[in-house]
């Protein structure tokens, strides 16, 4: 989230698509009540699935699932012919008027640059034109501006293509876009809530960016109640992703190293970030010291600055990641021989399930560590129907260890609004229960006392990780919270006057202000420096105070970066730092210093009319051009699932997203329309939370058992009963399950075609207090979007048909 | 830091005030002493309070959680009640349907207890030691890990990494757990390390 849940408050239009937070984030979506209630907010909701949140709304519009890009290109032109657009934002701080190099293009569903073998473009042409001073050039009136590509780009997604490809009717397409378009005026905001039903597609990431530069154009970032807000999914994953618990990433969005960058000198030289516009912060300009204090952090003393502070212990990649399709892919070719699932179910969790129990079935060894007995932990265990496996043919040593659950642990958890939240155990562990920091300490010491004793391959960042705990058995919660919030490692005198000290050694960081390139600091993960200071830990901070009423709750936790709650918040006032509205304001100019409800999101003494707003950009300002940036497109496009009912109506040739990557034997067993007339997509009920709640009694007892859920129209073309048994099967695999058949899912008129949506809820496996039963990824194709590889789980194709259920 | 006195404070002034204001409101002034002075004390009362977070979405709702025991004082602490935490700033004290299992899940019957190992071809788990099930664990790490570490690629660059053993960590761990895991996954070298962030 750019802003955060209390602030919600603070909108005039919420717009609810490719989420559900009714449901999904029930006690976040109150702060949408709040502001329907208080402000006069209107909800517009547009989901395929009339749920609960669109229930409450103001406006709902049904929509295909995985034609988002083209309802939000459809707004963006509605916004540019109407002229809806908050200009003096635009001209102002995003690059609307910056130039494009010459040979960019856009063809056929293409962008300049493919290569059809590859999967994959030449993106050389994606970027500024460069004036001889070595900035961006800027005019707006040029032919090649960002905004006149824009303009040009998003011109076919017309009111009639929006109801061809996405099956919105054009009235309902054009109320919602009026609504949305009355949001650009400077007093007037609205704010985006996704989560899943944006993420899960072969261009997820896409779908985000077309809704990012509609509230650019709106003028909605960086203000009170706008912003994009990714609702997100479980308690800490935005905190495991600023940590960089991901193949490619090292806390705070650094990047692992690539064998292409075998120096740290040859690392860096990419990384410089020189300012594109004259006077901008480049706040990546200082990558060096968030880099160098990371490695400080890892290995300590080890780090040196004559072994470029260990940069050989990184490992370093060959292909852009080993995400987990990848490694279930290489699992299954058999070339992975160890896997660790901590608090994961990926049986359940990923998708089309027989690939994912044969590659399991290769593995010589299996650790699962989980306060729960998890499916992927007895993948080789014989369940009937629902785990349909002979055990003896299995090899694969698995290993169940048991850990504490959040009751029992303390420590931070980082909310969708960049909350850290300390909290505290309050239970004893169950049986032999342990904390995951003992295990994965045990684990450590122990490989370590092998390499000590036997030696072996390439022990160094093994024998000499920096692991100087009070008991290095488990390391305290504390502990571990100073390390990444980073200190001093040595003295470092005031240049100014030698008698003062700028750091003093082992203090801790005020913030990441005080990093440094030379090994004097070191730092876990930059943007979480000020989390556990010197005054304390501020994650456990209490305070309800919040002056002026404005949702900020700046001494309630503490918020990354630098206890920032609102991201961009100097765009909440003009070129001149005049607030937008006077009746929001959240930041503004005092003549000589920012001042206001939040912490400045530039340098307090920079001057409005120099520095712009988007200090992370070597631009200064917002991108509704991303440059070379993501795989797929400097603009969205619009592209259909792998698995469609009708073909891209703008590009026939084109199937998916071209830039997805597909590995060998996947895309035949991706299923056409013809074989597979419906469009099913998956969902999760107000009742449960992925996996874990089938666990708990009273979760159990409200929703206790698998359905799909389909229309009346469908249920009386395949003379299917409400209650009744249905069998679903894609291309992968086949499940059963009672049908639900309601008013909820309406048949969608696409392209002369008319299409069935399948509903198919997440929540069942075979271990629990529930009914057994299937889910949807026994069905889902294996492609993942093309830039960050989140498989494609909300639209595939499957056929239906009732069948006879099991004797009661 | 913690929050026990200003809950307290206001349990304190509930347990006056709730005669006084919702009786009154409605009228019974006149019993409104007796009925006050018969309520047992509230059941939680000489529970221990604890401030968590609920487990689930990332909305992040305060819970306050009730238990027999104090485990800050070393005590067997067994807790009995979950409820929302009135003085956070997002739930005001509610909970989703989700969270208001949150103790079911606390004691759920198929919690795992000890740790267990499921033999090549068996059709069972067995249970084993801490100590048996720590040692095969890093046993199975270092030889796989000396067996297929890649230590430079075909053109002789430095890479050392190690591809045949993959870590897959936990959104529901703390920032803690992450970042104690982080440095004992990269230090192997392991390049396939996700979580469910990407799914």
């Amino acid at each position: 989230m750019t802003n955060s849940w209390t602030d919600i408050k603070n909108t005039d239009l919420v717009v609810i698509m490719g989420g559900n937070a009714a449901e999904a984030h029930p006690c976040g979506f109150k702060w949408v009540t709040e502001a329907k209630a208080n402000r006069g907010a209107k909800l517009i909701v547009v989901d395929p699935r009339f749920t609960r949140s669109a229930a409450v709304a103001d406006y709902y519009a049904p929509i295909r699932q995985g034609t988002d890009i083209a309802f939000l290109l459809g707004v963006i032109n509605y916004c540019i012919q109407n002229d809806k657009v908050q200009w003096e934002y635009n001209r102002n701080f995003t690059n609307a008027t910056y130039v494009v190099k010459e040979g960019f293009g856009y063809q056929d569903g293409l962008f300049t640059g493919y290569d059809e073998t590859r999967r994959d473009y030449n993106r050389a042409t994606w970027d500024y034109e460069l004036g001889e001073d070595g900035y961006v050039k800027s005019d707006i009136d040029h032919p090649r501006s960002v905004w006149n590509l824009l303009k040009q780009h998003v011109s076919v997604y017309t009111p009639e293509m929006v109801e061809r490809i996405c099956g919105t009717p054009k009235d309902k397409f054009l109320k919602v876009a009026q609504m949305i378009s009355e949001c650009s005026t400077p007093t007037k905001t609205m704010t985006s809530m996704y989560a899943l039903g944006w993420t899960q597609h072969s261009k997820g990431s896409q779908n985000i960016r077309a809704m990012a530069m509609l509230q650019l154009i709106l003028g909605n970032i960086g203000v009170r109640g706008g912003g994009m807000n990714a609702l997100r999914g479980h308690s800490n994953i935005q905190g495991l992703t600023d940590l960089g618990l991901m193949s490619n990433l090292i806390p705070g969005y650094l990047t692992i190293p690539t064998e292409k960058e075998p120096t740290f000198d040859i690392y860096m030289s990419t990384r410089g970030f020189k300012p594109l516009r004259p006077n901008q912060m480049s706040y990546w300009q200082n990558y060096k010291k968030f880099m160098v204090s990371f490695l400080k952090s890892m290995w300590g003393d080890a780090a040196t600055a004559d072994n470029s502070f260990a940069y050989d212990y990184l490992p370093k990649l060959d292909v852009p990641s080993y995400d987990v399709l990848r490694i279930f892919e290489l699992m299954h070719e058999g070339k992975v021989n160890g896997y660790f699932c901590q608090g994961f179910n990926p049986l359940l969790s990923f998708p089309n399930r027989k690939k994912l129990t044969a590659a399991l079935s290769k593995l010589k060894f299996l650790v699962v560590m989980d306060p729960l007995q998890t499916e992927t932990a007895r993948f080789w265990q014989n369940h009937g129907e629902y785990n349909d496996v002979n055990s003896a043919s299995i090899q694969t040593e698995v290993i169940e260890l048991p850990t504490t659950c959040f009751a029992e642990d303390e420590g931070s958890l980082t909310n969708s609004g960049r909350w850290l939240q300390w909290h505290w155990a309050g239970g004893t562990p169950p049986g032999e229960a342990k904390h995951d920091t003992w295990i994965m300490a045990q684990i450590f010491l122990r490989l370590k006392a092998l390499y000590e004793k036997e030696g072996g391959a390439f022990a160094d960042p093994i024998l000499k990780l920096d692991w100087r705990y009070k008991d290095p058995g488990e390391p305290s919660p504390e502990e571990l919270a100073k390390e990444i919030n980073g200190s001093a490692v040595a003295d470092v005198p005031d240049p100014n006057d030698p008698t003062k000290l700028v750091l003093q050694k082992g203090k801790q960081l005020v913030s990441f202000a005080a990093l440094r390139d030379d090994g004097t600091t070191a730092c876990g993960c930059w943007i979480y420096s000020g989390c556990f200071t010197e005054a304390g830990n501020q994650m456990a901070r209490r305070s309800t105070t919040d002056p002026d009423g404005t949702g900020a709750y700046l001494n309630w936790s503490w918020s990354w970066p630098v206890n920032r709650r609102i991201l961009y918040n100097r765009a909440s006032a003009d070129l001149n730092g005049k607030p937008w509205d006077d009746s929001r304001k959240l930041l503004w100019w005092d003549g000589a210093k920012w001042t206001g409800y939040d912490v400045p999101d530039i340098g307090p003494t920079m001057k409005p009319t120099e520095v712009g707003p988007f200090i992370m950009n070597p631009e200064g300002s917002a991108r509704l051009f991303t440059r070379g940036m993501m795989r797929d497109g400097p603009f969205p496009a619009h592209y259909e699932p792998f698995e469609a009912p009708i073909a891209n109506v703008l590009a026939p040739k084109v199937r998916g997203n071209p830039a997805a990557r597909v590995f060998k034997g996947d895309m035949e067993q991706f299923g056409d329309a013809k074989e597979f007339p419906y469009a099913a997509t998956s969902y999760r009920l107000t009742e449960h939370f992925h996996f874990w709640t089938k666990h708990s009694q009273l979760n159990a007892s409200m929703q206790p058992e698998f359905f799909v859920e389909i229309s009346e129209q469908l249920a009386k073309e395949k003379n299917i009963k409400g209650g009744g048994w249905v069998r679903v099967w894609s291309k992968r695999g086949s499940v059963k399950a009672k049908a639900v058949v309601t008013k909820r899912i309406q048949p969608l008129i696409c392209d002369g075609k008319t299409v069935h949506v399948v509903g198919i809820p997440l929540h069942w496996g075979f271990m629990g207090e529930t009914k057994k039963g299937f889910g949807p990824n026994s069905l889902t194709p294996y492609v993942g979007d093309a830039n960050i590889e989140t498989p494609e789980y909300k639209a595939f194709l499957v056929d239906i048909e009732p069948i006879t259920g099991p004797v009661a | 830091m913690n929050m026990e006195l200003s809950r307290r404070q206001f349990m304190k002034g509930a347990s006056v005030g709730i005669a006084g204001t919702t009786l009154g409101a409605l009228g019974f002034g006149d019993i409104e002493e007796a009925f006050a002075s018969s309520i047992r004390p509230w059941k939680l009362a000489n529970l221990t309070e604890t401030r968590n977070t609920c487990t689930y979405c990332s909305v992040a709702c305060g819970i306050i959680m009730y238990s027999k025991g104090d485990l800050k004082k070393g005590e067997k602490a067994d807790i009995v009640h979950i409820e929302g935490d009135p003085d956070h700033p997002t739930n005001r004290g509610t909970l989703c349907p989700k969270g208001a299992g949150l103790l079911d899940i606390v004691h759920a019957k198929t919690r795992t207890l000890y740790p267990q190992v499921r033999k090549p071809g068996s059709d069972k788990f067995e249970r084993i030691s801490w100590d048996q099930a720590l040692d095969r664990i890093a046993r199975l790490m270092k030889d796989d890990r000396d067996k297929n570490f890649v230590a430079k690629n075909a053109d002789g660059v430095t890479v050392n990494r190690w591809l045949t053993t993959g870590f897959l960590a936990a959104s529901a761990t703390t920032n803690e757990t992450a970042w104690a895991t982080y440095k004992v996954v990269r230090s192997t070298g392991m390049l396939a390390f996700d979580n469910q962030a990407r799914v």
